[in-house]
């Protein structure tokens, strides 16, 4: 060795592995408008597609008249559900075990849903054509309340499975009825409840909202009717799966279905499903024997495709006078809206919403959710969360601050009484979850430090005072938020998707010269994949990220995954990754040993190649392992270097946090002011810190427009409201508060890496947060639960009904 | 989001813009930023079958002094009033609300001749020039004709504009020195039309109001000029019966309508806490 050798620390830096701070790879591109998304790809000949939708809630279709528009020059198509019944294809199966419309058969069931299709040279054409298909309706009684669907007297919806009293997930009590689902013993909990000394029971809506990615939903369809191969490029959080289901629905064999997500803008859930756009134009496709592209505009976005959240809650704690829980039950009352398309896994009907009892030791629980139909946009799907756990973390963590209301005790203190401790983990809750492993205490009180937690209460309390004496008009609120997460779904023991196990998957490659290539079954939408999945296979191989590829989104290449979202991909395919290069870093170690001629069991692995035990100075770096795997027989050993994993998690992970929100509030105008946010996010071992910093900042920014404002809103007639981004939160950066972020690290037990995910985490524990932090500011006057979207009117109204307008 | 078809026009001079929208009749109209008018032709609330293009004509634009009078022309951005020195100084009510109007790329394409003239009680700038008592010059067939702003809105998207006519320039009296001003916008983001908004004008004599013009932001079918507020505080000193008395008069004649931004009684309230805000800050300055 001599000077120029680089030390350890400069071999391991030059990796760029697990816990650099990487820059993201892909950012080169999209910060100079060099994205390719599937509106930017033009195939020759290619026609567009657009939607004659519904302008009623609720209505029979009694004529639809297309000549007009099939007239009008430049038109190829007009396809209606009559075209598509022949095909079988006027409804499709969703991911819940529902059907869904694909085109309205004689009856429309939201306003807005798709009723014709119309395929034309451009865009331009196309609209004009829309405007004149003649749909003649005739208006029915519309269904918005869900507390009304299951009514004696309630219209009937879904004239389609009338008499299928037999759902998915068992027995339907009415026709709007879709699933009933019962988690725990619902006996133990009404013995806790009927002699609990203390009691909480409130009703908490998590209000209709959608995940609004910046791009829309797209796709472009092209059939070779020669070859008779379909290609779809779209933007798809599971390519795979939309490939398995084009191939059922559509009869042509799955090797002849390409399917290609290009870069996608943002998914949040809103990417998972399948949706009508996405049918029509293959169907259109086929039919023409021409490419077609659909682009949703974003009117259509909002008002049809996904929704998130629209949960009523009714949840009820149990404890002692001195603040031990004794137990919970929960209510769910569920608007599914005309169609159940939760993309759930298939036999979790309302998501992980088990995960409710959050991050407290509860020793008794019961959860009971019913589905219904009402005359909405269908959806469910989870906005930057696992299934439902928004919803359930929303729940406990209301809860816990109306029974600390009620005891007069700190919130704080209520939840540090009542964690998990540490040494009980692995801990099984009441509604059969197994946690792997968390600190909650430890982050707790690392968090309140931090923030000053008890100086703040008594600032608070001055200002209370001076509220109290009318010398401000402003209130000051903390919120205070602890979530337990449950992401990496999932173990196929009890996660499917139509039938597929949730594995996922990555296929390594190692070049002759030591550069690799990495092809994973996710997808990314903007987090970050190749950048991260390149410093896992770093770390694990000794090959320098940057002479990594990472390659998602098409079927033809990549592996069988089931995709991205649920905050699975770093558990589940991040497993893959370290698995795949486990079993390279195998067989390196072998042709290792052949070249240095010793017996493998004689090596070490350092850094970035293997090293005789001892003998630091006796090693091989993995170039030449790499050279020599392609260019040198080895006894007994294939050439080549490469493998593949399928990883099946044998468990979830669970990432859990602290966060803290101080809020100032004008109660004269109801605007509400952050004036400090703190998020201390626990996801086991950290990638990329950078990276993980930017998903907290982004994941706190949608908690705090769901939070504050964001909302999709029906009037009783069914009509949607402010489907447009003048209506619809987006904060701006000037809206969006400072974020302060912090960690600590409790890696999974189960996890080849220890990782557990980090995107959906800010927004799981955000919007609980805001609310308590609006909540707790209006609680001193009474005030015990104020429904979300905390948006100025609401908040105004809310003083204005607790009488605080009347000394102004 | 797709427009129907309408045929482009962009004249070089008024005496064509003016023949143009005079022969083309009810189908054309004048096109200044298109951040109002590409949008609702975009949903197909608007269909002009014609745009006349005002951007090519050079005296549409810029900001001068005559006399005591400011005149801005019609196709003077909103970037551009926010960066004019002669109105920083003269009437600075105008940057104060242009830099709550919506956001920088729209101010940088949006006109005060379109925000004026369009008709949307949602404009911020109809309320301001109601308390500059400011005057609308307009051509037409029949040549020119002066409006008082104060005359000129009849309800939503109805103005005093008569089928071929349109706006030239806009007229600001002149204001007196140490005048106070205020603009209190409410919206619920940036780029979001008012909640509720005022604007006001003032003077002050001897710690006393001396004069005062108020006007309300899209609490009604067009902006509403506030005559009996402004009355109401006119010989106080500002004290808290005479602002609640006039914050009650200016919510007595908002009426609201119910939306996303809140219950026509929540706008109307905001209205009254608006008025006393600007006040406020308006007297202060004066
Ligand atoms: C997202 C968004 C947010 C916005 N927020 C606000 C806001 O907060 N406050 C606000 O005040 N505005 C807001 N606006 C509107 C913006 O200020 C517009 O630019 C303005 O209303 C119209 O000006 P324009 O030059 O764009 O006019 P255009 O859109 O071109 O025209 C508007 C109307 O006026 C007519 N017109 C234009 N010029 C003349 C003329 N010289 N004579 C006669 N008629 C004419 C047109 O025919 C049309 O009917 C917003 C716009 C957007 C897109």
């Amino acid at each position: 060795m001599n000077d120029l050798t680089p030390t350890k620390e400069q071999r391991e830096a030059r990796l760029e592995g697990m816990g650099c701070k990487r820059k993201r790879v892909e950012d080169i591109r999209f910060t100079q408008g060099k994205g390719n998304y599937v509106d930017d790809i033009k195939l020759p000949g290619m026609l567009f597609g657009d939607f004659v939708r519904s302008t009623y809630a609720h209505a029979r279709i009694k004529r639809i008249d297309t000549s007009k528009a099939k007239a009008l020059p430049g038109v190829r198509a007009v396809l209606t559900a009559d075209d598509l019944k022949p095909l079988n294809l006027h409804y499709m199966p969703t991911l819940a075990g529902d059907v869904a419309a694909v085109l309205a058969d004689e009856k429309v069931l939201f306003q807005n849903q798709e009723v014709a299709f119309v395929v034309a040279d451009d865009r331009y054409i196309a609209a004009d054509a829309i405007e004149l298909v003649e749909v003649e309706y005739e208006e029915l009684e519309p269904l918005t309340n869900p507390f009304k669907a299951m009514d004696a007297d309630a219209p009937l919806l879904r004239e389609d499975i009338k008499g299928k009293m037999e759902g998915a997930h068992g027995p339907r009590k009415h026709y709007n009825h879709i699933f009933n689902w019962q988690v725990g013993d619902r006996e133990a909990a009404d013995d806790i409840f009927a002699s609990a000394p203390v009691k909480t029971k409130d009703t908490y809506w998590y209000h209709r909202t959608h995940p609004s990615p910046l791009e829309t939903c797209q796709s472009l369809a092209s059939y070779d009717k020669v070859t008779g191969h379909l290609t779809i490029y779209g933007t798809f959080q599971a390519p795979h799966v939309v490939r398995t289901v084009v191939s059922m629905l559509s009869g042509i064999p799955e090797s002849k279905v390409h399917v290609i997500a290009p870069d996608i803008g943002g998914g949040f859930g809103n990417k998972v499903g399948v949706y009508p756009g996405y049918v029509c134009s293959i169907v259109a496709s086929i039919v023409l024997g021409k490419p077609v592209k659909w682009v949703e505009d974003r009117m259509e976005n909002l008002s049809t495709t996904s929704f998130a959240r629209d949960y009523h809650m009714t949840t009820e704690l149990a404890s002692t006078q001195d603040g031990k829980i004794l137990g919970m039950r929960c209510y769910v009352l569920a608007d599914h809206g005309a169609f159940d398309a939760c993309a759930d896994p298939t036999k979790w009907p309302a998501g992980f919403m088990n995960i409710c009892t959050g991050s407290y030791g509860i020793p008794v629980a019961h959860l009971e959710v019913d589905g219904v139909y009402t005359n909405k946009a269908s959806g469910g799907v989870a906005y930057r969360c696992s299934f439902r756990v928004t919803e359930a973390v929303y729940a406990i963590e209301r809860a816990v601050e109306v029974l600390a209301q009620k005891l007069g005790m700190d919130s704080a203190d209520l939840r540090l009484k009542n964690f998990i401790r540490r040494e009980q983990f692995p801990y099984k809750s009441a509604l059969g979850w197994e946690y792997d492993s968390g600190d909650y205490h430890l982050a707790m009180n690392k968090a309140m430090e931090a923030v000053g937690y008890r100086q703040l209460r008594a600032e608070q309390a001055e200002k209370r005072a001076a509220f109290q004496r009318g010398e401000t008009r402003e209130v000051m609120g903390i919120g205070v938020s602890f979530f337990t997460e449950i992401v990496g779904a999932g173990p196929s023991k009890n996660c499917d998707i139509l039938g597929v196990g949730m594995f996922d998957s990555c296929e390594i490659r190692i070049h002759p010269t030591g550069s690799a290539i990495a092809r994973m079954g996710t997808k990314s939408q903007g987090q970050g994949h190749e950048t991260t999945y390149a410093q896992i296979v770093a770390t694990e191989l000794g090959i320098p990220a940057d002479q990594i590829q990472v390659e998602e989104g098409n079927t033809d290449t990549a592996p069988y995954g089931l995709g991205t979202y649920g905050s699975r991909s770093t558990p589940v395919a991040g497993a893959a990754i370290a698995m795949a290069s486990r079993k390279i870093r195998a067989k390196m170690q072998m042709i290792a040993a052949h070249l240095l001629e010793v017996h493998h069991n004689d090596l070490d692995w350092d850094i970035d190649g293997y090293q005789v035990k001892g003998l630091p100075e006796k090693r091989i770096g993995v170039k030449e392992i790499a050279w020599a795997a392609y260019h040198q027989p080895i006894p007994n050993l294939e050439p080549g270097l490469e493998a593949v994993n399928y990883y099946d998690p044998p468990n979830m992970t669970y990432p859990f946090g602290a966060y803290f929100c101080v809020m100032d509030i004008d109660v004269d105008t109801g605007a509400a002011k952050v004036r400090r946010f703190y998020a201390l996010d626990d996801c086991g071992t950290r990638i990329n810190p950078m990276i993980i910093e930017g998903q907290v900042h982004g994941g706190l920014t949608e908690a705090f427009a769901v939070a504050m404002g964001q909302e999709i809103r029906y009037d009783a007639a069914g009509n949607v409201m402010g489907a447009s981004f003048m209506d619809f939160f987006v904060p701006t950066a000037v809206e969006t508060p400072h974020w302060e972020t912090d960690f600590t690290v409790t890696p999974s037990p189960h996890h080849p890496i220890g990782a557990k995910g980090v995107g959906e985490s800010p927004h799981v524990g955000g919007v609980p947060c805001f609310s308590n932090a609006v909540n707790d500011a209006l609680s001193f006057c009474g005030s015990v639960h104020i429904d979300m979207p905390h948006d100025a009117w609401r908040i105004w109204e809310a003083a204005e009904k607790l009488g605080l307008h009347k000394a102004a | 989001m797709i427009p129907g078809a309408f045929t482009y026009h962009r004249p070089k001079s008024i005496d064509e813009a003016a023949a143009l929208l005079t022969s083309l009749g009810e189908e054309a109209r004048p096109l200044a930023g298109g951040h109002s008018l590409i949008p609702m032709m975009k949903l197909r609330m608007a269909t002009p079958e014609h745009l006349v293009d005002l951007a090519g004509i050079p005296e549409l634009k810029g900001v001068c002094q005559n006399g005591g009078d400011i005149i801005i022309g019609a196709m003077t951005t909103q970037a551009e009033l926010i960066a004019s020195e002669l109105l920083a100084a003269q009437v600075p009510i105008l940057r104060e609300t242009s830099l709550v109007i919506a956001d920088p790329q729209i101010r940088y394409c949006g006109t005060l001749g379109g925000n004026v003239a369009n008709g949307d009680p949602g404009n911020d700038m109809p309320a301001v020039m109601m308390t500059l008592d400011a005057r609308y010059t307009i051509v037409g067939e029949k040549g020119r004709r002066v409006i008082p702003s104060r005359e000129f809105y009849q309800g939503a998207y109805y103005t005093a504009l008569e089928p071929g006519e349109f706006l030239v320039s806009v007229t600001i009296p002149a204001l007196p020195d140490g005048h106070g001003f205020a603009y209190e916008k409410m919206k619920r983001k940036v780029g979001d039309y008012a909640t509720a908004a005022a604007a006001v004008v003032l003077t002050k004599k001897d710690g006393v109001i001396a004069t005062c013009a108020l006007a309300l932001t899209n609490v009604g079918d067009t902006a509403l000029f506030a005559e009996e507020a402004a009355q109401i505080l006119i010989g106080s000193r500002l004290d808290a019966a005479s602002l609640a008395r006039a914050a009650a008069a200016a919510e007595a004649i908002a009426a609201p309508a119910t939306d996303g931004r809140g219950t026509a009684a929540y706008r109307t309230s905001i209205a009254g806490v608006m008025v006393a805000r600007a006040v406020r800050r308006a007297f202060e300055r004066a």
